[in-house]
């Protein structure tokens, strides 16, 4: 249990004001980096995280190609100065294991069979961490897949709902996720209804769970909101700039 | 919103709709850049939604070239081999043109060499003979008007932007040529030739195409385009 720090007060809220089922502030930005052929930016709370996407393009080394579909690749990875102190740059492997994971969580939503022999290369740049990254890294690779114009059944979204001191929260920070009981992250795909990553860490009744898992997709279905809106900002800016100067 | 009979659409025409959207119920075809699930089509794209009778389709805002046959592209010259170059066309798949692709006389491996015809780093317009899932694209310059590429300049856009800069039945491209005084070769996989009479006229080409580009999204482009060229041309005379 969570000892001496006190993660809910006596109204209810948590460590940073919140209600429990209230998610971060989120900022989400499309299209940032010009050399890359899809990219996108999140802030979700103090989490600050960079997605950049190549492809399909030509496999490197060659013999990893994939007679029917498309290799996806992904790598997740915290900068030296996105944590308290400092983490070597080297992959470590947790990286490595959210690599693969985040990678399974988007690869059922997109068409890979479309390109055959090619790869698709993700790249997840943690700038700042401050819990819920493996969620954010998700989203933000996702929107930076769409921005590359590559096909895919849905958008997929990521949020993690768990447990701190007895009480159900969405959305944990880098604390709650330390000094919790449990944590719950959930990539969903809204229109299909699919989830497509399901972890627990932590100890929750079968009850519990099933809140939990029920709370982190209606955190899910809040940012895919914001996810269509991010998508889309990008070219109504141009649109609404080319009205004005008309009128 | 809008529906009918056999079923109903849930965006209006030319919206911008993301992936997964669900873009009509009902007996429809799913066009391009969308994908059916029983009576469901849903986006499988970025891109504008377009309800044309019983097609239902998504025009990207951005996507990567895939060679399909008959399609004329530009390309770079990147190796040579004893009987053929590789050429990337700006595609996930690089091309392969083979000398009997290329010349119209016989070919000795002894003593002709291949650099003399084309070597690394030229440029070649060229179009895609065959391309399927299993086999790299092939191209062939042995057709008018196809070959090497000797003046002019090239301008590159998103692959998902060709069918805007050419317009329908080919009105924005028309308009181009005949403001710039340019004359413009489309290459489908994005890569655009322009050679004028003067640099100044390939400039505002330039210009143009990449004004295109950037608002290929929004409604009555080519008055725009045009009022844009007559504008600069009148600043610079």
């Amino acid at each position: 249990m969570s000892g001496k720090i006190r993660l809910i007060d006596e109204n209810g809220l948590r460590v940073d004001g919140r209600r429990p089922d209230e998610l971060r502030p989120i900022k989400m930005e499309v299209g940032v980096l010009s050399n890359a052929d899809g990219s996108a930016y999140i802030e979700q709370g103090k989490s600050k995280i960079l997605a950049a996407v190549y492809g399909p393009r030509e496999v490197h080394p060659r013999h990893l190609a994939l007679p029917d579909r498309a290799l996806l690749r992904c790598r997740y990875h915290m900068a030296p100065f996105s944590v308290e102190e400092r983490k070597p740059p080297a992959p470590s492997r947790r990286e490595i294991e959210l690599s693969k994971v985040i990678k399974e969580a988007l690869e059922p939503a997109i068409f890979l069979e479309k390109f055959p022999r090619t790869s698709i290369d993700i790249f997840i740049e943690v700038l700042q961490a401050d819990g819920g990254t493996r969620c954010a890294g998700t989203t933000v690779a996702a929107l930076a897949l769409a921005d590359a114009g590559i096909p895919m059944r849905d958008l997929v979204v990521a949020c993690a709902a768990g447990k701190v001191d007895g009480v159900l929260v969405l959305d944990l920070n880098d604390i709650e996720d330390k000094e919790g009981e449990a944590d719950v992250p959930v990539a969903y795909m809204p229109n299909l209804g699919l989830v497509s990553l399901l972890q627990m860490d932590g100890l929750l009744t079968i009850n519990e769970f099933k809140q939990a898992l029920n709370l982190a997709i209606e955190g899910c279905k809040q940012i895919y909101r914001l996810q269509k809106e991010a998508l889309k900002a990008k070219y109504l800016a141009i649109k609404e700039e080319v009205e004005t100067c008309l009128q | 919103m809008g529906g009918n009979l056999i079923g109903m659409f849930f965006f209006e025409n030319r919206q911008i709709v993301t992936p997964g959207d669900l873009l009509a119920e009902g007996d429809y075809i799913a066009g391009n850049n969308t994908y059916k699930e029983g009576f469901r089509i849903y986006a499988s794209r970025l891109g504008l939604v377009e309800y044309e009778g019983r097609t239902v389709q998504v025009v990207a805002l951005n996507s990567v070239y895939i060679p399909s046959p008959g399609d004329q592209v530009i390309g770079k010259i990147e190796d040579l081999n004893i009987n053929m170059w590789t050429v990337d066309i700006n595609s996930p798949y690089k091309a392969i043109l083979r000398v009997s692709d290329a010349l119209n006389k016989p070919f000795r491996q002894q003593k002709d060499d291949l650099s003399s015809f084309l070597d690394i780093g030229d440029l070649i317009l060229a179009k895609v003979v065959a391309f399927d899932r299993t086999i790299d694209p092939i191209l062939t310059i042995k057709e008018p008007g196809l070959g090497k590429i000797t003046q002019g300049q090239i301008v590159r856009v998103s692959p998902a932007k060709i069918p805007r800069i050419i317009g329908r039945k080919a009105s924005m491209i028309n308009m181009l040529k005949r403001e710039t005084e340019c004359k413009i070769t489309v290459g489908q996989n994005g890569i655009i030739l322009i050679s004028g009479p003067s640099s100044e006229n390939e400039r505002l080409a330039i210009l143009a195409i990449e004004k295109i580009a950037q608002e290929a999204h929004t409604s009555g482009l080519t008055d725009r385009i045009a009022e844009m060229i007559r504008r600069e041309k009148s600043a610079r005379l």
